[in-house]
């Protein structure tokens, strides 16, 4: 299922155009981060590609779909959408209840249903939680309630609005390895992130973003190594190809594994 | 050394729980120290900011044991209104801190003041610098319930600051900011530490710049303190790591250079930019 943002341009109703004329292909399976400054219209794009929000011009595509045509609820089942703040998509009265309301509603059979709602808790280290009310459990607990329930969805698609955000290492690291099981599964991770070391480590594709704009969509070694673009939208490269830059590396690495091996092997 | 703030064999459970949030904790931050706590969600960090600030017992009532002694008053013993002039504490999440009650900006951050007393022109001028230093100065006229989170979090900030306090109790002060909003917070903390000699206890998630920019490194687990020294110390102590402490990328990549020997034996591994910078460099001509 591959998604098509095409010559998309959106105006919000008080007059503020957030994007302008934006067009980007995403594959079945790709991994893709985008990144860029507050403001730059980085949740307003992904919020086109579940039908959040209609194109005031161009065209948004989802696996064949107009976008303008469907109804959120149906492109629910093609694209999950975990938001940057739990408080806005959880309102059931146990985590349980939370995370089979997606599946229930894409009229799943029951045992479909539990499986698939026990994956999820397993995932995001909740199967404890499961009859708790999410909001006696911490922040980032919740923001792991929200993901497992949109991973019980089990959508060909998803997005994760700033999933590392107010989370301790623990947490970004099972945060981390869902992301690499989804990828395993061929699914299509598309993530906004201000954390460009975990997007440097996990995804394979960067979409940078400024006022509005597409400034750089590539391969991840080759977008974050652009230190004088990034610098225009205040991204830092990550921290190793930091060190691999000041140390004159010819090879810029994404992650200390790849860094060690080409100073050792330099050395 | 003057001491700001001083725990002394503190314990805290709150009400209704069985399990303390807080174990036997003994702490001294002389004054002028930039002092991180750091460790898992849940190990207590949010409860040791609300001990420091009066907060416990004040507000969260439970059973605190030890004695907790901030700018020479023993909290327990003092009023929260007078504490507060002397340590402000700036929640995690700053949606709880404001008062909901004002329409501007503005009159959010005189609030703090107007309770203090406080003559109007003072009152005012302080309100202007602050903004001013948070980097909202122009957001004075807008209403505080119509700001983004990272606006939110600022002035909250500027609010706490403008009440003139000689401790600063920051628990994730910056997690509602992109990284540029995180930096200026950052360095305009660091420049408040340095020029008016604050004391500041910061809880963050962020090593590397607390490596670069803390005097001193808590860690807790558990409720207790399970490492406290410089950054340095901290972040390479491997009995940290083995109770959950994480390493910055700059002390992994050293960890794993040296496992190959490629980082120079025998010197500590980095914790920041320069550190590994250096580390590596020597490695080379070594």
């Amino acid at each position: 299922m591959d998604l098509l943002i095409d010559a998309l341009t959106f105006t919000y109703p008080a007059g503020v155009t957030a994007l302008r004329d934006v067009s980007l292909r995403i594959e079945s399976g790709e991994s893709v981060a985008i990144v860029g400054q507050n403001g730059a219209g980085k949740t307003t794009l992904v919020k086109h590609l579940n039908g959040l929000l209609k194109p005031t011009a161009g065209q948004v595509r989802v696996g064949g779909w107009d976008t303008r045509e469907k109804s959120v609820a149906q492109l629910a089942s093609r694209v999950g959408y975990v938001f940057q703040n739990p408080d806005e998509q959880l309102f059931e009265s146990t985590v349980w209840a939370e995370v089979i309301f997606g599946p229930k509603n894409l009229g799943w059979e029951t045992e479909r249903i539990d499986a698939g709602a026990r994956t999820a808790l397993e995932a995001t280290g909740l199967s404890e939680a499961a009859q708790r009310h999410p909001y006696d459990l911490s922040a980032s607990q919740r923001k792991m309630v929200a993901l497992a329930g949109v991973l019980a969805m089990d959508t060909p698609a998803l997005i994760l609005d700033e999933p590392t955000t107010g989370q301790d290492q623990a947490a970004t690291g099972r945060i981390a390895q869902i992301v690499e099981s989804l990828k395993q599964k061929g699914k299509t991770v598309i993530t906004i992130t201000h954390d460009i070391d975990f997007c440097a480590e996990h995804f394979e594709r960067v979409v940078v973003m400024a006022q509005g704009h597409i400034l750089l969509d590539g391969p991840a070694r080759d977008v974050l190594a652009q230190a004088e673009t990034l610098a225009q939208t205040y991204v830092d490269p990550p921290q190793v190809m930091r060190l691999a830059g000041r140390l004159g590396l010819g090879k810029m690495p994404l992650n200390v594994e790849e860094f060690v091996e080409l100073w050792c092997e330099q050395k | 050394m003057e001491i700001a703030i001083q725990l002394d064999r503190v314990s805290y459970t709150y009400p209704g729980v069985s399990s303390p949030a807080l174990k036997d904790v003994s702490l001294a931050v002389p004054a002028g120290q930039i002092c991180a706590v750091v460790g898992a969600n849940g190990a207590g960090k949010s409860t040791l900011a609300f001990t420091i600030a009066g907060f416990i017992p004040h507000f969260y009532h439970g059973t605190l044991q030890g004695e907790v002694t901030v700018a020479g008053k023993k909290t327990q013993s003092t009023p929260l209104s007078e504490l507060v002039t002397q340590a402000g504490l700036v929640f995690q999440n700053p949606f709880n801190q404001i008062s909901g009650t004002k329409f501007t900006v503005r009159e959010e951050i005189a609030f703090g003041l107007e309770n203090l007393g406080m003559g109007r022109d003072e009152m005012l001028a302080r309100c202007e610098a602050m903004m001013a230093l948070v980097g909202i100065g122009d957001l004075a006229e807008r209403s505080p319930l119509g700001l983004s989170g990272g606006q939110i979090q600022r002035m909250v900030i500027a609010s706490i600051l403008a009440m003139g306090p000689q401790i600063l109790v920051l628990d994730e002060p910056t997690s509602q900011l992109d990284p540029v909003g995180r930096r200026e917070v950052l360095a305009s903390i660091r420049g408040l530490a340095e020029e008016h000699a604050m004391t500041v206890v910061i809880i963050e998630h962020h090593l590397e710049w607390l490596a670069a920019n803390a005097d001193r490194m808590v860690v807790l687990a558990d409720g207790t303190i399970i490492a406290d020294g410089s950054p340095g110390e901290v972040l390479t102590d491997e009995a940290a790591w083995q109770r959950g402490l994480s390493r910055t990328r700059y002390t992994e990549a050293a960890r794993q250079a040296s496992a190959r020997d490629c980082w120079p034996a025998g010197r500590r591994l980095a914790v920041t930019l320069d550190e590994a910078e250096e580390g590596f460099r020597a490695a080379w001509t070594s």
